[in-house]
């Protein structure tokens, strides 16, 4: 007998995303993504001046504060044939690492390794054990006995205080936890190492952006932060030297302390090498440009897509391919609901057809969520680290190549294990050591541009708008932390006539297409083994593996289900 | 003494940008002493930490759902702040709930935490507030001053 459970909302922290499985045999045989709450931001930026709709996109993510910015001033960039300058590149390169690095860290000690590391657990752990597990996998300094006792006691003075805070919410002792004490005691002292390692890191964004959080330095055409060797308020010698120190720090920490626990962990769960391999498709657009021609054939990150798992056949992106259907999304579009959208063309014209709160399950059959369901040639597609490094990967890119044989061979599992709930997980730490290393780079070409006399950070040609076409289009690509977020713009006579974002979450969490194509979560919840109905941790495990953020998807939470983590089996 | 006051919400989202409407209204009218920073921390979570650390006196400024009439006024102090967004009532509960055990565990948290809200009528996609917290604006921003005066906080008049 199929049993339905139900997991809403998922997230830790911010979002709304709620996930209904069929579970049959122990395992989920069917599964529906929804997001329940709407947010339809783009209508606030008709009409407005396209120079300005950075400030506003800015705000549409809760979390991640540059990554709309970005792709909002490259898609006003694309419309007008703005060039930026090369420092303007190379800051953007920066911000965009630093971010990224940042959000990778902070979803896999907090977000995400609580689905693997069972923080109850730690407190029975011996800490000399410990501190030779810790040795054993890493230089890293901090490995004492008395290091791991001391964070130890910390925590269950914590736990004691009955206020479980961010640890709540787990299925702690749940039997599909198999890390032994003393790695989740590692886990735990690393949660909280990274927690202050943040801090520094996220002063590059200051520095950089004028102000953290919203950094302000953003500018169509360019950057406004000038450089310049001789003043105190510019990006200038001193200041260079302040970020390659941070820089090092992240890289450090990266090598040393993120890539041996997630390596750690791993070998406790290579079974979830085989479980979560979703829709086998993966878009990339590529990021990170190593020339400032403003063509997109020489990024860090390449552009591509891979269809079907197949490495060997690595295809070119076209955007003009991408569209987005609302047959089962609350929307509703002028030239019927069948039809997908371009989104130049995109409309968000709300028309919610959903069960009035409270109910138990939404209609499934019909429409069943906020979230679109993009697709690429009609093709489902997961975006993200993993895509990101697929697509590097499969280019033949050797810094790609070396990391991903590296880890592989360390876990003694092939490529194929790729594709799946602990190959996402392993692609992020991948991508997260490949920007770490990388970015001393951007910053040693800042520091010569410096040197050389080249300041130039903004190319004022088409800052006017008398400059520009009566009409223009233009899209902005970008790979935030969570994978390929679009912007598309439509100008006339100087002001947005459309906007529309395709985020990350939007790819990844959309619902099921007019052809009845799962979304990409939905895929990859096929076939995961559940242990307990009324714990579904396995489920947890997969959507964090994409790190789910409807923040930017949507944001408000509605007065219906706003429980913290509610799982009811029937 | 440290002091933070720190604004949350969605700019983009009517009543929920009222935090950081009123961090640029106080940094406006007012001038503050070196030791009182003031935050638009728009709706991040953890992310804000680094900026608890240090603190001695946190003031929050949020829309609230209190299930009270929109635009009531509402004090929150101490061991009813975690608890009230416990609860849902404000549609920041899990950034700032999480923000808190997180500073506590590190041992950063705040030894005095104050939220000022005032109820929300909408939290709907729009650049300007509703008219009913509109209206209270005026003695939302006395009320954030009268407490900072409390805590000894000399302000001065903008010029």
């Amino acid at each position: 007998m199929a049993k339905k459970i139900v997991v809403d909302p998922i997230t830790r922290i911010e979002g709304h995303l709620r996930i209904e499985a069929q579970v049959e045999g122990g395992k989920i045989t069917n599964a529906w993504s929804s997001s329940t709450a709407f947010r339809g931001i783009e209508t606030i930026l008709k009409g407005r001046d396209p120079r300005d709709a950075h400030h506003f996109t800015q705000r549409f993510c809760g979390v991640c504060t540059t990554v709309h910015s970005l792709a909002s001033i490259r898609a006003v960039e694309d419309a007008l044939q703005i060039q930026i300058p090369d420092n303007a590149r190379l800051i953007r390169n920066l911000i965009m690492a630093v971010q990224n690095i940042q959000d990778h860290v902070i979803h896999f000690y907090h977000l995400h390794a609580l689905d693997w590391v069972d923080v109850v657990s730690a407190l029975s752990a011996d800490p000399k054990k410990t501190a030779s597990l810790a040795q054993s996998i890493s230089d890293w300094p901090l490995s004492s006995a008395n290091y791991f006792q001391g964070i130890q006691q910390r925590v269950k003075a914590f736990v004691g205080t009955g206020r479980l805070g961010p640890f709540a919410n787990a299925y702690w002792g749940h039997s599909a936890y198999k890390l032994p004490a003393e790695a989740n005691l590692m886990g735990v002292a690393h949660y909280l190492e990274a927690l202050e390692w943040q801090k520094d890191i996220i002063r590059i964004h200051a520095i950089l952006g004028s102000k953290n959080p919203h950094p302000q330095t953003f500018l169509v055409g360019g950057m406004s932060m000038p450089v310049d060797p001789d003043s105190q308020n510019a990006i200038n010698a001193d200041k260079i030297a302040l970020i390659g120190k941070l820089l090092k720090k992240a890289r450090t920490f990266v090598e040393q302390v993120y890539i041996p626990d997630l390596l750690a962990v791993a070998s406790f769960y290579k079974d979830w090498a085989a479980i979560g391999a979703g829709v086998g498709n993966y878009l990339s657009y590529g990021d990170f440009p190593m020339d400032n021609g403003g063509g997109t054939d020489n990024l860090y990150f390449p552009r591509g897509i891979i269809m079907g798992k197949d490495l060997a056949n690595l295809m070119p992106l076209d955007e003009a391919k991408i569209s987005e259907y609302v047959t089962h999304s609350w929307y509703s579009y002028s030239d019927g609901d069948d039809k997908g959208k371009h989104p130049y063309l995109g409309e968000t014209n709300h028309n919610y057809t959903g069960p009035q709160p409270p109910y138990e399950y939404l209609d499934t059959d019909n429409k069943y969520s906020w979230v679109k369901a993009p697709r690429y040639m009609d093709q489902p597609m997961e975006v993200g680290p993993l895509a990101r490094v697929l697509v590097a990967y499969a280019s033949g890119n050797t810094d790609a190549k070396g990391a991903v044989d590296f880890v592989l061979k360390q876990l003694g599992i092939g490529p194929a294990a790729l594709f799946s709930t602990l190959g996402r997980t392993a692609a992020r730490g991948i991508d997260c050591l490949m920007l770490a290393q990388k970015s001393e780079l951007w910053l040693q070409q800042l520091a010569d541009n410096m040197g050389r006399g080249v300041l130039e950070v903004h190319n004022s040609e088409k800052w006017d708008p008398a400059t520009w076409p009566k009409e223009a289009q233009g899209f902005g690509y970008h790979e935030a932390p969570r994978g390929g977020l679009g912007h598309w713009i439509r100008i006339e006579n100087g002001a947005i006539k459309n906007y529309q974002a395709v985020v990350p979450s939007t790819w990844n969490a959309g619902p099921r297409d007019p052809r009845g194509q799962l979304g990409p979560y939905e895929a990859a919840l096929i076939d995961t083994p559940i242990a307990d109905e009324r714990q579904p941790l396995e489920i947890l495990r997969t959507i964090h593996s994409f790190d789910p953020c409807l923040a930017c998807a949507v944001h408000l939470l509605d007065g219906q289900g706003s429980e913290i983590i509610r799982v009811r089996a029937l | 003494m440290t002091v933070l006051v720190l604004g949350l919400g969605n700019l983009l989202m009517t009543d929920d940008a009222l935090g950081g409407r009123m961090i640029a209204e106080l940094e406006k009218s007012y001038r503050f002493p070196q030791e009182v920073q003031l935050l638009d921390g728009g709706t991040l979570g953890l992310d804000l930490l680094p900026y608890l650390e240090g603190v001695d006196k946190l003031l929050v400024i949020d829309a609230l759902r209190m299930g009270a009439q929109a635009g009531e006024l509402f004090r929150l102090e101490g061991e009813e702040v975690p608890r009230a967004f416990a609860n849902k009532l404000s549609v920041h509960q899990m950034g700032l709930q999480d923000l808190l055990a997180v500073a506590e565990l590190q041992g950063h948290l705040p030894e005095q935490l104050v939220v000022w809200g005032i109820q929300a009528e909408s939290v709907e996609v729009g650049m300007e507030l509703s008219p009913a917290v509109s209206g209270s604006v005026a003695e939302l921003m006395l009320s954030v001053v009268r407490e900072l005066q409390g805590w000894g906080v000399v302000l001065k008049q903008a010029a």
